[in-house]
């Protein structure tokens, strides 16, 4: 079992994999969740980073945050380079021009990894490279102003599905990536939070010593895009998982496990209050959006503890 | 720069130093500041766990530090923020189990500093 002081040993300090400043907006969760999976690899570790939040932040000419090998990509490649890190580090052991061994990080914001980076990432999980795909989840490209992306929820208002007179935001729920990527049969999936550092640290560590690919998806809120004060990250985050809006589970060899079960299940209004792209839902006349997402929420949670019950293997 | 080499010499790929952003200090944005109470801390690392900017240092302390309720904590334990990357967020003064941290305007902690 981990424990926080273990856990702030490695990220602090001059050999933490990550380092002090990069320009993350203040407040933003990324910084969290990024040195914390770092933290959990007991081995060398290569992060391929494709276009998004946490590339554009981390490395502003002449700076770098990284203190580890890093590779920028284009937005859609992430996983198709670290393919093919992977297997040239391979070869490269092959012919002992290599020692040791490495873990390989492909990280990708939610617009990376649900929309441009999805086919890279199926195709190299059907190829079953052994690297982690870490996805933070802000629910929208936020790095360019909050647009729509597969990812982002229900209900919610972006500059691309503006709610107004006749729209209420975005009318799709957003896809199901664990589910998706458990299809290809991987051996490890799991979903995590911003807020549960020990929960993040598992799973990363699961993930890097995973026999094959493993996929994390992490919730990020994002202060800058879903408007709340910047000191609210974590517990917007909270606000998540004690909705039930974001389940932390994971997916071992097909086995569905939740980690936390909420005794009180607190009603959706409770997150999505206070956030700029569900304010036109608290208007009068839009109460069915709210009674419809509750609706979706509680079903998908039902649906969930059955599957985990069932012990089916996906 | 350096002087131009020809393609045979240019080493695949490209190499730049690490961590250099440290020489970066983002600490300018704030405009919170948080002021650490070491007497209220526990030294649980929720707030090291949880800083995006790695701006709460740690140590390793075998005689161990006093803090709440006059407690000695051995072990790991935090010290006080490095106001040099810390943006002020609040989120560990939001997050703080025991209220040891506490954000006050950046001009006020300036002016307080200035009396002393």
């Amino acid at each position: 079992m981990p424990t926080l002081q273990e856990i702030a040993l490695k990220t602090s300090g001059a050999d933490a994999r990550i380092v002090s400043g990069h320009r993350m907006c203040s407040g933003c969760g990324i910084g969290s969740i990024i040195k914390t999976v770092l933290a959990a690899s007991d081995k060398p570790v290569i992060v391929i980073s494709a276009t998004g939040c946490l590339e554009v932040v981390t490395t502003i000419y002449p700076f770098t945050a990284w203190n580890t090998p890093w590779m920028h990509v284009t937005f859609e490649n992430a996983a198709s380079v670290a393919a093919g890190v992977e297997a040239a580090y391979k070869a490269l052991k092959r012919r002992g021009k290599i020692e040791g061994d490495v873990n390989i990080l492909a990280v990708a914001g939610d617009g990376g990894t649900y929309d441009i980076g999805f086919q890279a990432l199926s195709g190299a999980l059907e190829r079953r490279h052994k690297f982690m795909y870490l996805a933070y989840d802000n629910e929208g490209y936020m790095n360019t102003g909050n647009q729509r992306s597969g990812a982002t929820p229900f209900g919610a208002s972006t500059t691309t599905v503006p709610a107004g007179k006749i729209s209420l935001g975005k009318p799709q729920w957003r896809k199901n990536l664990v589910e998706i990527v458990a299809a290809h049969r991987i051996p490890y999936v799991a979903q995590a939070a911003v807020n549960n550092t020990i929960d993040l640290y598992k799973k990363a560590q699961k993930g890097f010593n995973a026999d094959g690919p493993a996929v994390l998806v992490v919730l990020q809120p994002c202060t800058s895009n879903w408007s709340f004060d910047s000191s609210l990250t974590i517990q917007y985050s909270k606000l998540a998982i004690e909705t039930n809006f974001w389940p932390l589970y994971e997916i071992e060899n097909g086995v569905v496990h939740v980690n936390t079960k909420p005794s009180n299940r607190k009603p959706i209004e409770d997150f999505l209050k206070g956030q700029s792209r569900f304010r036109h839902l608290f208007k009068p006349g839009n109460e069915h959006v709210i009674v419809e997402m509750q609706k979706m929420i509680d079903d998908e949670w039902a649906r969930l503890l059955k599957l985990e019950e069932s012990g089916i293997q996906l | 720069m350096s002087e131009r080499k020809t393609w045979q010499e240019v080493e695949l790929g490209i190499e730049l130093p690490a961590a250099t952003s440290l020489a970066y200090k983002t600490g300018g944005w704030r405009v919170l500041r948080p002021i650490f109470d070491p007497s209220a801390c526990t030294h649980c690392m929720i707030c090291v766990g949880y800083c995006p900017d790695m701006a709460i240092p740690v140590a390793t302390s075998e005689a161990g530090v006093a803090g709440k309720g006059g407690r000695v904590f051995k072990g790991v334990v935090r010290v006080a923020t490095n106001l040099d990357y810390c943006k002020g967020c609040g989120i560990c003064a939001h997050e703080c189990p025991s209220k040891a941290i506490t954000m006050i305007r950046e001009e006020e902690a300036e002016q307080a500093s200035c009396k002393l």
